[in-house]
């Protein structure tokens, strides 16, 4: 199977329309699953949560299981190792920040998002949040401007260093602040692997060589393999902020095309957030 | 006793089969506030005091059954709770008969007065206790501290205990009154002077002294034994603020632990003073009262005195800089701006400066969604004149700050001899000069405060460090750290504690904005890239120094080297000089 089959044909609307519809379905859930958190829920109940209702919606594998972060585990405060990003017993409290972070397949269309929440009040996370709309906004601007992935990872950093906060997607796996995504197609189980998917794994590792050969990676960081210009696909785009304990970041899908790229969509909590909040200052 | 100034009417009122002799001043519509004297003094204890408050308030005075031109009831039992009570009452009917009043004790009379707020709320408006426990907490406290005989527990207590010994020798028969009789006034007024600071003065240690003194010894016998053996459960409605000498011979500190039980409205007020703060501390005891009053009736208080009262509050949620103003030089970015942060996060209210205003007003902007409200200011720090203009900027819109950390610093790197003239003078202008400046002007409203304070100087392991690299950088945080030895010698006596903190190779902006000197542009961007890159390789950031900085203040630490090659180099300076001299002529420019 070509790469061309494997990762999202973005000149195909009804294709678009497929990952538009997973990646809806994985922010209904994270907004569902958030109106039930309560003080003294842990992690790991957060994230069944998450499954069960994925599951019960039709979902069949994921390019990996559903991730809750809460209190100051938002901002990966004191991860030294890569366990510390599993579903842990950390209960959720009055004021806490708290991530919900999910990538679901359905019918060989994935999405991968991340939502972020705080229960009751808290006003740096408030803080963060309205400030976290920018990047947003920047990372669209300077795609379009066809910057090269490392060049929009600085810019990112410079923004994170002006705003006093500190890059907690440098923490991810790679630094990656994004990776690409795509329809997964295999003969390989549906199993999960601690905590990726194995489909996903497999695409993944093999999109790693082909791209390596055309001097590009499906992993988005800082790096001299990010230093190209956009690659055209399907990118799970990541900025997450820390300030202090208080982590916040979404994770939606950015539609990059030959000369052009926008978000996947602009209906989403986050953005509906962020317009809400601007209104009310207005 | 003191002949009564001009403006002090006195009178007699009859107490519960006494005279009792009673002292006003001040506009009898204003607000009253009535002071209680201790054990040995009389009211002329509240000289100053009076004076101070009487432009604001009508203030009340009355020498205790016992004391001064009061009568002299003998037998233990006249002076039991039940007397002293009526007493008061009397007194507050006579000067006050239709509005509560503002109580204010020290020593016996504090010791009185949380007796009359548990028994008598509804004639006080608010209790102002100074050095005088509430006799129930106090036996209680000491009862908890030994069913729970913890290290800390029974050491505090012990230290209450040893605090105490005049209570026991107190209940011994007669003696106290003979050794009253036979002279103990003159070596007692003496004691007073050497131990406590407290110059004699006309009214105090009144001439009565060697009959208050054997009287007044009752106050302890009627009362001590009792009430120690079988404390009352105790209920304080009235909004208490208790003001609490750190270096009190006779109550240790200590005995506020809890307090918040017995009295939900609670202030505490900690002073490093002894136990006669009324008579060392006037002005900041009648500024205190005067607060505590404030905010209890709804007046107009300044920022600074809202501030201080906020500051004073014991609520569960408190943090442990509620209510203090930090200043922070350089608070922009790096080291400040983390440290603003850091206070900001436990409850301090900041006045962020620096250079770049922006970078000041989105610090202020993050330390507003942390803590308290915060401030951004404008300023260079090795302009004299701003600095001077930014320090009464400061003391008009918040008060004098609590605690003030001098950050600003420029990095400057390259051989000594290629350091010009204007290389030398901006170094020292900012990094030497803003630290005297911000000194100078702060330490100088601290100590007219009255309130103690901390300044922090930002050093660097430079100033023990020598290098070939660094001469210009290294010399002016050298000045520093020694500049802040001595101040901190002198500000001791003040409560005023001086640290200098020693960073090593923290990832900061300053590799960005450093200076190298004798390179061309290019070059000079490539040292800055590298050292900027070695820097962040590193990896120690500005949070971690912001911390140390934190407990150097919580702790009054005098040098505080932070990173591990700080630390290293600070051993190493003092074990083997000749290694640093030999290391220093590494070229790591």
């Amino acid at each position: 199977m070509s790469n061309k089959v494997a990762l999202a044909r973005v000149d195909r609307a009804a294709e678009l329309e497929r990952f538009r519809e997973i990646q809806r379905l994985s922010y209904a859930c994270a907004e569902a699953v958030a109106a039930t958190l309560e003080p003294g829920v842990t992690e790991r109940e957060a994230c069944r949560r998450m499954r069960k209702w994925l599951l019960a919606r039709g979902v069949d594998d994921w390019l990996h299981t559903p991730f809750a972060w809460f209190g100051d585990r938002s901002a990966f405060t004191g991860f030294r190792v890569p366990t510390q990003f599993l579903p842990s017993g950390a209960t959720l409290e009055e004021g806490m920040p708290y991530i919900l972070d999910m990538a679901p397949v359905k019918d060989g269309h994935s999405a991968d998002i991340g939502y972020g929440g705080v229960l009751g009040e808290n006003r740096a996370w408030t803080r963060v949040d309205t400030d976290l709309a920018e990047y947003r906004t920047l990372i669209l601007d300077l795609v379009r401007e066809r910057r090269t992935f490392a060049d929009v990872y600085a810019e990112v950093d410079a923004l994170i260093a002006r705003h006093g906060y500190s890059s907690r997607h440098a923490k991810y796996p790679g630094r990656v602040i994004g990776h690409q995504v795509g329809v997964i197609s295999s003969r390989l189980p549906k199993r999960v692997g601690f905590p990726f998917g194995v489909r996903f794994l497999q695409t993944i590792g093999r999109e790693l060589v082909t791209e390596r050969v055309a001097g590009r990676s499906p992993l988005w960081n800082g790096t001299r393999h990010s230093d190209h210009p956009p690659t055209p696909g399907l990118w799970a785009v990541e900025p997450h902020l820390g300030f202090r304990g208080v982590g916040v970041k979404f994770e939606e899908l950015l539609v990059v095309t030959e000369d052009d790229a926008f978000w996947l969509d602009d209906d989403l909590p986050h953005v509906r957030r962020w317009a809400d909040r601007k209104e009310a200052q207005a | 006793m003191t002949p009564a100034a001009p403006s002090v009417r006195s009178r007699t009122v009859r107490g519960d089969g006494v005279d009792l002799a009673v002292y006003e001043q001040g506009d009898p519509a204003r607000p009253t506030v009535l002071l209680v004297h201790g054990y040995p003094d009389t009211h002329a204890v509240w000289d100053e005091v009076a004076a101070e408050l009487a432009g604001r308030f009508h203030v009340v005075r009355y020498d205790v059954r016992g004391a001064g031109a009061s009568s002299r009831p003998s037998g233990r039992r006249r002076y039991a709770f039940d007397y002293l009570m009526a007493d008061l009452a009397a007194v507050a009917d006579a000067t006050a008969p239709d509005g509560r009043v503002h109580l204010v004790g020290h020593d016996w009379g504090s010791i009185q007065g949380w007796e009359a707020v548990a028994t008598m709320a509804e004639r006080f408006a608010s209790f102002t206790s100074i050095s005088g426990p509430s006799l129930d907490h106090a036996a209680r406290w000491t009862r908890r501290n030994l069913t729970r005989p913890t290290p800390g527990n029974l050491r505090r207590a012990v230290a209450q205990g040893v605090r105490s010994w005049y209570i026991a020798f107190f209940q011994t028969p007669l003696l106290p009154e003979l050794l009253w009789r036979a002279g103990l006034a003159r070596p007692f007024a003496r004691a007073l002077e050497a131990g406590e600071g407290v110059r004699p003065r006309d009214g105090h240690p009144a001439r009565t002294l060697p009959r208050d003194g054997a009287a007044g010894v009752g106050l302890y016998r009627a009362n001590m034994p009792a009430r120690l053996r079988s404390p009352r459960d105790r209920h304080v409605a009235v909004p208490v603020q208790v003001i609490v000498p750190t270096r009190d011979l006779f109550v240790s500190p200590h005995l506020v632990g809890g307090l918040a039980g017995l009295a939900p409205d609670l202030s505490l007020r900690p002073i490093a003073a002894g136990h006669w703060v009324p008579r060392t501390h006037p002005g900041t005891v009648a500024r205190w009262i005067g607060e505590h009053v404030g905010r209890v009736t709804g007046g107009a208080l300044t920022a600074a005195e809202a501030r201080a009262v906020r500051r004073a509050r014991v609520t569960p949620d408190r943090r442990p800089f509620q209510g203090s103003l930090v200043v922070v030089t350089g608070a922009g970015s790096g080291i400040g701006r983390a440290t603003a942060l850091a206070f900001a996060e436990r409850g301090a209210e900041v006045v962020a400066a620096d250079l770049d205003l922006a970078a000041a007003e989105r610090t202020a902007e993050l330390a507003g969604a942390l803590g308290g409200p915060a401030r951004a200011y404008r300023v260079d720090v090795g302009d004299a004149a701003a600095m001077e203009d930014f320090a009464k900027t400061v003391l008009h819109e918040h008060g004098v700050p609590e605690v003030v950390v001098n950050n600003a610093g420029i990095g400057m790197a390259g051989s000594f001899l290629d350091h010009s003239p204007e290389d030398w003078k901006r170094v020292l202008d900012v990094n030497l000069g803003g630290v005297i400046h911000g000194c100078r002007l702060f330490a100088a409203q601290m100590a007219e405060h009255g309130q103690g304070g901390h300044i922090v100087n930002i050093s660097s392991a430079a100033a023990f460090t020598p290098s070939r690299t660094l001469p210009a950088y290294a010399a002016s945080k050298a000045a520093v750290l020694m500049l802040s030895e001595c101040l901190r010698a002198e500000l001791a006596g003040q409560g005023i504690g001086v640290s200098a903190i020693c960073p090593g190779i923290v990832n900061t902006a300053i590799t960005r904005t450093s200076r190298f000197v004798g390179r061309t542009p290019e070059k000079q961007e490539q040292n800055r890239d590298r050292a900027s890159r070695a820097y962040a390789l590193r990896g120690y950031g500005p949070e971690g120094v912001a911390e140390q900085i934190v407990t150097a203040v919580r702790r009054n630490r005098p040098v505080v080297p932070v990173t591990p090659e700080a630390r290293l180099g600070y051993v190493l300076s003092k074990v083997s000089p000749g290694l640093m001299r030999a290391l220093a002529r590494f070229d790591i420019g």
